[in-house]
């Protein structure tokens, strides 16, 4: 079975954000960028699956800009076995949205044969959280998302979500979309001798043109802004003042 | 020129990052209380293959040069360690993998690379005596000749990392002085066990470096065999100054991982801190200016010492910027941990803030390997046509 993971470049999680000064969206010039961390677990959980002997093959697919080929590199240096980049912006600040990137990507596993993909639930720099559930009505496939537990059981993924309240376990059928959640694993760092591995491995490099997918943006962002600055607290000597004060305040 | 580095060397610093984070100030601190040696660091940097990163692939290496791997221990030591962690890469990969690679036997190469790669083996090197420091050349430990191999006597100071080491470079001398033209004839290394008759280490109660143990060491007729020498008899002097050549760049990149640690814990603690009113301390250009000063400084000598790393890797002289990149990293490594904790103001003296750490093992590096005055001397006759002043 191959396994297809896409993985999203996005600003590191380190980084303090900054919004651009027109309100157009985050400053992502000279920036440091990363994999998104939830595709992190998704790569990591690829690999567990080849280990296993369950996955015969890990392909990762990125789509985006030109530098998302250093975030292949990164999940082949992490022990994918070959990647594939689209080439769908070319400038930084162009967020391909998550029915274009669905659209490719149902290409990309039609042509691959695919019969699982593992993705992030979310990219940590929109919060989209619908990639994974587009991808899987585009196919037909099952699908399961926020996972923090899966196992492969002959024609079926027995997968754990975590929900309000507690654990859910459902078994869909497979091919089967699987978007992943933090708890699933811990994703191991690459070593040194996989990096200089990942070096030969092979990278294709494709355009959204070559899959026949318009990718220009059906939303429209209308504002970005910082979150508001937290306001000074206050100490009050006793209950009676607080309890007092949150009733001035409307709060209670 | 091109300062672009490619896709796996910001892979490796990728990795050593999150392979030093899983490290961070606490363990150091931690340990340095305890005066215990790093060995679950240790493990988990051989374990991600970074320790053997210049050593040959053949050999569990990475077959890499020293710009990576001085790129690896900057980020490593920027993480949490400071820059004694530096000192455990001199001592492996550096005193017994370079060593072992370039003049040890194929026996050696076979048995002990792969080794000191997957952590197993740790190594030191003996080499300063009490009366042999910058003047190593007036050392005193001797090897004499008995059957196959030699007997061993002297006596050797500020040797690095013996306890938790297997075995020891030794630096002796086999052919007496009266018998030789030059002094740097006659002197031969040895890759002896750290555990061996006659062979007894006691520790040096010092400032700072607490995590890798510093001891003064006697040999007492300590028999060496035959197959343990390593290198030329008695032409081992220049062979050992080609293994030492790279520990300059190594202690450099582990002072400015130090200083950028310390700037770090510096800005951040003057971003948060406010005395007087809704300021933060770190508004004020008292506080800034002595930062973005230091951060010059380090940002200076760590170029120069991707330069002198770049030419070692192309077989191109070094020693110059080498030295002079040591000189301002050890300087402004001290300066900005010194800083940071003037920053904290009283917290700045607990040890829970770190800064203390740095600063007491920054001060080491302004005299070790080679103290700021020898460099001064080096570049006012390499790089001035001065004449040499002792």
């Amino acid at each position: 079975m191959k396994v297809l993971v896409p993985v999203k470049r996005v600003i590191d999680y380190n980084v303090k954000v900054r919004v651009k000064s027109d309100g157009s969206g985050v400053d992502l010039a000279n920036v440091k960028m990363s994999m998104n961390p939830f595709d992190e677990i998704a790569v990591e959980e690829a690999i567990r699956l080849k280990e296993a002997g369950t996955a015969d093959e890990v392909i990762a697919v990125s789509i985006g800009v030109k530098q998302a080929q250093e975030t292949l590199r990164t999940a082949l240096a992490m022990g994918a076995d070959r990647a594939i980049l689209v080439v769908a912006a070319d400038d930084v600040h162009q967020d391909i949205e998550p029915l274009a990137v669905a659209k490719i990507l149902a290409k990309v596993v039609e042509e691959e044969g695919a019969g699982l993909v593992l993705a992030g639930k979310q990219a940590i720099d929109n919060d989209m959280n619908a990639t994974g559930q587009m991808l899987s009505a585009l196919l037909g496939w099952s699908q399961a998302t926020f996972a923090s537990d899966l196992k492969i059981e002959g024609e079926h993924a027995v997968v754990t979500r975590e929900v309000d309240g507690g654990l859910q376990t459902i078994k869909v059928k497979m091919p089967a979309i699987v978007t992943v959640d933090l708890r699933l694993n811990e994703p191991r760092y690459a070593s040194l001798p996989n990096i200089m591995k990942a070096k030969k491995k092979p990278l294709d490099e494709k355009t959204a043109a070559d899959y026949g997918i318009d990718v220009s943006p059906r939303l429209e962002v209308v504002k970005t802004s910082e979150p508001e600055t937290r306001q000074a607290g206050e100490i009050v000597p006793d209950v009676d003042t607080l309890v007092a004060k949150l009733k001035e305040k409307g709060i209670i | 020129m091109d300062f672009i580095l490619n896709e796996e060397q910001k892979l490796m610093i990728e990795t050593a990052r999150k392979v030093g984070e899983k490290f961070g100030p606490d363990y150091w601190r931690a340990l340095d209380a305890e005066k215990a040696f790093p060995t679950e660091c240790w493990q988990a940097i051989c374990d991600a293959g970074l320790t053997g990163a210049m050593l040959p692939e053949e050999f569990g290496g990475a077959g890499l040069g020293m710009v990576e791997v001085a790129l690896i221990i900057e980020e490593l030591c920027a993480a949490g360690a400071g820059a004694t962690l530096a000192q455990i890469f001199m001592l492996n990969p550096i005193f017994g993998g370079v060593s072992i690679a370039k003049y040890g036997t194929d026996k050696m190469r076979a048995e002990w690379l792969p080794k000191l790669c997957s952590g197993e083996m740790q190594f030191c090197m003996a080499l300063t005596e009490p009366d042999a420091g910058s003047n190593s050349l007036e050392l005193k430990t001797s090897a004499t000749v008995e059957g196959n191999g030699w007997r061993l006597n002297g006596q050797k100071i500020w040797i690095t990392g013996v306890p938790q080491s297997q075995k020891m470079l030794v630096v002796a001398r086999t052919t007496p002085v009266g018998q030789i033209e030059k002094k740097t004839q006659g002197i031969s290394l040895f890759m002896i066990d750290t555990k061996r008759e006659g062979l007894s280490h006691t520790a040096i109660d010092k400032l700072g470096t607490n995590t890798i143990p510093s001891s003064q060491v006697f040999f007492d007729n300590v028999l060496v065999q035959g197959d343990e020498l390593i290198g030329t008899l008695d032409k081992g002097w220049h062979q050992l100054l080609d293994v030492l050549n790279t520990e300059r760049i190594v202690t450099t990149a582990g002072l400015i991982g130090a200083g950028r640690l310390a700037l770090k814990l510096g800005a951040d603690y003057a971003n948060e801190r406010r005395v007087f009113g809704k300021t933060p301390i770190g508004a004020y250009q008292s506080v800034q200016f002595p930062l973005a000063q230091h951060w010059a400084e380090l940002e200076a000598a760590k170029l120069l010492n991707l330069k002198a790393a770049s030419f070692f890797d192309n077989g191109l002289p070094f020693g110059s910027e080498s030295n002079a990149a040591k000189l301002i990293a050890s300087q402004a490594a001290s300066a900005v941990a010194e800083r940071a904790m003037q920053i904290m103001g009283g917290m700045g003296f607990s040890k829970e803030m770190h800064a203390e750490r740095l600063w007491r093992d920054a001060r080491l590096f302004r005299f070790a390997p080679v103290s700021e005055e020898m460099i001064l001397n080096y570049i006012s006759m390499a790089n001035l046509g001065l004449p040499r002043s002792y």
